[in-house]
């Protein structure tokens, strides 16, 4: 068992990590996973990681830290550390988050209500280093003692804390260990919000020292900002792409689709994340199917960044976020479309809809709305002929938190699942109190030294926990099952997750989207459009 | 003793309430933040907020305006402020403890205004049913206050203990945690013996509260409950600059950020207000960012660092 994990351990000036983590200390998984067989040893971090980068938290590695050469160099960096924690509780430079900021440091009462409530902490053993009011009380000492320049009396009220360049480094890395799906910050009586905590500290790191995980910054927000889309795809690329997604599904269905683009006027701007275009093309394709049976006047967009809904701003960097939003809202002015509607993608959903609402002013207000109110009313009013039998295999849904926590898009999706698959069963719990699929706050695409195993281990654990529960009557390799995640971001997770346990040679349990399961029951469709192969 | 008695209550109720108006201040004069809320919110229509559903749940929700049902709100804040559901619902084990403590606090509270309602009414309307509503409001005071010191020390002796034995509270418990605590239990153990114990001789509770309207120095105050009148009004004078101050917090953690779902509508007053916002001049230090301390935020914001890269 590891040794408690004091807070002044964080600041130890070794570049030991604080913790190890042990495959038996963490939490049990139900059948098949119970059978150490099963179980995967953690891939060690590589000699030239350990040696050239800060590792010094727990057995895995986020951001790649350069580590500094001098003490010169470690003192530089904790001034600049000093200079964001500043501007972190400034007006001009942090209205953005101030006041749940504020109010979080300055209330919480350490009644730990929160605690039990994250996944992550659970999944880990408990092991104090991911308690959630872990990384918030180390902030709390730093902005008392730093900000509000407290002397002996703040920190005998406070609590002290020692300020070194190890402390900044492993606070780094552990603001990448929460999935800030916000589900502690519902249950804190006080309403103090230890997920925004993380996001600050990583915010603070990017907007000040120019530090964040490679995945999100270079290869995410400014590779989308440049090409168009974090993956990297230009609008002649897209294009393509869709004109081939078009064919397939025509093919595949029987019926003729053809996706409009830089439709002038059209209703509705649909925005995909385009990911699911490059890894899952059913799901677009599906989408245009829908919308061109249901005669949606619809189009998509080749301006820049208004084919990808994508916007990892969310999770680091407000004004990466802003810049992404803007240019998500610029397409559709461009185009004067009525909406914009957001595709399978949490983080989009809650970034443009809801976070980004705060952002836009005159032309820019354009609506933005999920697709699911739209796609739950085309399935609803008769226009289209479903037969629920197509869909006769167990099905349960994962809700992404940002949809559902964080949006309250809870039913719609329900609405559907439940008229047109009869083995639907929820997880437990599930809705606004569901737990995150473990790839949250852009873990889905952090695939970096050994981040993988912490994510699939500890992060997606719980979620696991939950997928296996669900099928618990069905689980052996005889019955296909298929888990529905209306998200591009916690599909990424599942894809691996469930890869990384096998859980589709073994048990046969498939991932994919809801849209896939409502084109999988139309009656005008050839069938079998869920093709059961793993991709 | 008397006279230093009433300077207290005096002194305590008045840092008490300019401790409150300046922690409101501070939290009110906060700029308006990015939208942050968190399902379930009490005001949805009632059939989603139950499970926590939203306006966005609807097509083409723009079209009619937000309904917000404030029942659910004031609802949500009962159950919360009397019952403190969160803790029910999530920490079940820290529940009794702390509601013991809130309800005995909510008492005393009750008791604290209906002496000075009861004292200044006798005060100032003379008469037998004037008279006759003073003395009762004074027996239910002899009840609530009994009750609430009661309930105030039993709820912060286990909190106490709690703290000091659970190994997981290591990290989080500083002294002046342990301070806070130990401060309830010492005014409200003063209160219970100076007022409720068996040789109580000195003023009661109902002379206290009338002599202290007319500064009166006969009123002879015993040693004890003079004490713990101290300490109590020391104890109010000091909550406002602590984390105890939840109570003023929780309101804007409630309604400005988690149930805050008010719409931008197009040249509404969110909309001017976000303008407002877009004015601040961040000076962000990493290159991307480009801040300077003279563009204004919506300029950074229009700004692509990745065009700048391609050069
Ligand atoms: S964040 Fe909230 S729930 Fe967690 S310890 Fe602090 S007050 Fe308690
Ligand atoms: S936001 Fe989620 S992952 Fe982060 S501490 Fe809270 S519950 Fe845990």
């Amino acid at each position: 068992m590891s040794h408690f994990t004091r807070l002044r351990d964080l600041s130890r000036s070794n570049r030991e990590p604080v913790i190890h983590l042990d495959n038996e200390e963490l939490m049990p998984l139900p059948a098949p996973l119970d059978d150490p067989a099963r179980e995967h040893a953690w891939t060690p971090l590589s000699e030239q990681c350990v040696t050239r980068y800060e590792c010094g938290l727990d057995d895995t590695c986020a951001v790649n830290i350069p580590q500094p050469k001098t003490a010169e160099e470690e003192k530089e960096l904790v001034g600049r550390f000093l200079s964001g924690l500043d501007k972190l509780f400034d007006k001009q430079n942090n209205w953005t988050f101030l006041q749940p900021l504020l109010l979080t440091m300055e209330h919480c009462t350490g009644c730990q209500t929160c605690a039990e409530s994250c996944h992550i902490f659970e999944a880990s053993g408990f092991n104090e280093l991911y308690r959630p009011t872990y990384r918030s009380e180390i902030l709390r000492r730093l902005y008392f003692k730093y900000v509000r320049h407290g002397g002996l009396l703040s920190a005998w009220q406070h609590g002290n804390i020692r300020l070194n360049w190890p402390l900044v480094a492993r606070l780094i890395e552990l603001s990448y260990r929460c999935n800030l799906c916000r589900r502690c910050a519902q249950t804190c009586p006080i309403g103090c919000d230890n997920g925004l905590v993380a996001h600050e500290l990583r915010k603070l790191f990017s907007q000040e020292m120019g530090i964040a995980a490679r995945e999100l910054h270079e290869q995410g927000s400014m590779l989308q900002l440049k090409a168009g889309s974090s993956t990297g795809m230009t609008a002649e690329i897209v294009k393509d792409n869709v004109d081939f997604i078009d064919e397939d599904i025509s093919e595949r269905t029987g019926i003729e689709v053809h996706t409009p683009w830089d439709v002038k006027g059209a209703d509705v701007l649909l925005i995909h994340n385009a990911g699911e275009i490059m890894a899952w093309p059913e799901n677009p394709g599906a989408f245009a199917l829908i919308l061109t049976m249901a005669g949606v006047n619809w189009t998509m967009s080749s301006e820049l960044a208004g084919y990808d809904s994508i916007n990892y701003g969310l999770w680091y960097d407000d004004a990466q976020f802003a810049r992404v939003a803007l240019k998500h809202v610029e397409a559709a002015k461009k185009l004067g479309v009525k909406q914009i509607i957001v595709g399978e993608c949490g983080h989009a959903h809650k970034a443009l809809c809801v976070t980004a609402d705060r952002l836009l002013t005159g032309d820019f207000n354009i609506p933005r709305t999920s697709w699911l109110p739209l796609v739950r009313d085309i399935v609803m009013s008769g226009k289209i002929k479903f037969d629920p039998a197509r869909n006769d295999f167990p099905v349960t849904l994962h809700d992404p938190c940002n949809m559902v926590r964080l949006m309250g898009v809870v039913e719609p999706q329900r609405e559907i699942v439940r008229a047109l698959c009869p083995q639907f069963r929820e997880m437990e719990p599930h809705g606004v109190e569901n737990y995150c699929c473990g790839g949250g706050s852009g873990f889905a695409i952090m695939s970096g030294n050994n981040f993988p195993d912490w994510r699939f281990h500890v992060a997606g654990r719980k979620k696991m926990e939950q997928i296996l529960n669900a099928f618990a009557d069905c689980i052996g390799p005889e019955t296909p099952k298929y888990l529905c995640a209306p998200c591009s971001n916690c599909k990424g997770q599942f894809r691996d997750m469930l890869a990384y346990y096998d859980m589709w040679e073994q048990n046969r349990i498939m991932y994919g989207g809801l849209v896939e399961l409502i084109v999988n029951a139309m009656v005008d469709v050839k069938p079998g459009f869920i093709e059961w192969e793993w991709r | 003793m008397t006279v230093a008695v009433y300077v207290a209550m005096y002194a305590g109720a008045l840092l008490f309430l300019v401790g409150c108006l300046k922690r409101i201040y501070q939290y009110a004069r906060t700029p308006f933040h990015l939208r942050w809320e968190l399902y379930p919110v009490p005001h949805e229509q009632p059939d989603r907020a139950r499970y926590g559903g939203s306006y966005f749940e609807s097509g083409e929700w723009w079209l009619s305006p937000q309904a917000v049902h404030h029942r659910g709100d004031w609802t949500a804040m009962f159950r919360e402020i009397v019952f403190l559901r969160g803790l029910w619902e999530f920490n079940p084990r820290l529940w009794l403890p702390s509601f013991l403590f809130h309800f005995g606090l909510y008492l005393s509270i009750v008791t604290a205004g209906l002496a000075i309602a009861g004292a200044a009414f006798g005060a100032l309307i003379p008469g037998v049913v004037a008279g006759r509503m003073t003395a009762d409001a004074f027996v239910i005071a002899g009840w609530t206050g009994a009750t609430g010191i009661l309930l105030v020390l039993a709820g912060s002796i286990w909190l106490l203990i709690r703290r000091a034995t659970d190994a997981t509270l290591k990290n989080y418990t500083k002294a002046g945690d342990i301070f806070n605590l130990t401060f309830f239990i010492a005014a409200f153990a003063c209160l219970a013996y100076g007022f409720l114990g068996s040789t109580v001789n000195g003023a009661s509770f109902e002379e206290i509260a009338r002599g202290a309207l007319r500064f009166d120095r006969g009123t002879h105050v015993g040693a004890t409950a003079g004490l713990g009148l101290i300490l109590v009004s020391a104890l109010a004078a000091y909550i406002p600059f602590t984390h105890m101050s939840h109570f003023i917090a929780k309101y804007f953690t409630w309604h400005s950020v988690r149930w805050d779902d008010r719409r931008n509508a197009r040249d509404g007053i969110v909309e001017s207000k976000v303008a407002v916002s877009l004015r601040n001049r961040p000076t962000w230090a990493a290159a991307h960012v480009g801040a300077d301390g003279k563009k204004s935020w919506a300029e950074i914001a229009s700004a692509n660092p990745a065009e700048e890269v391609r050069k």
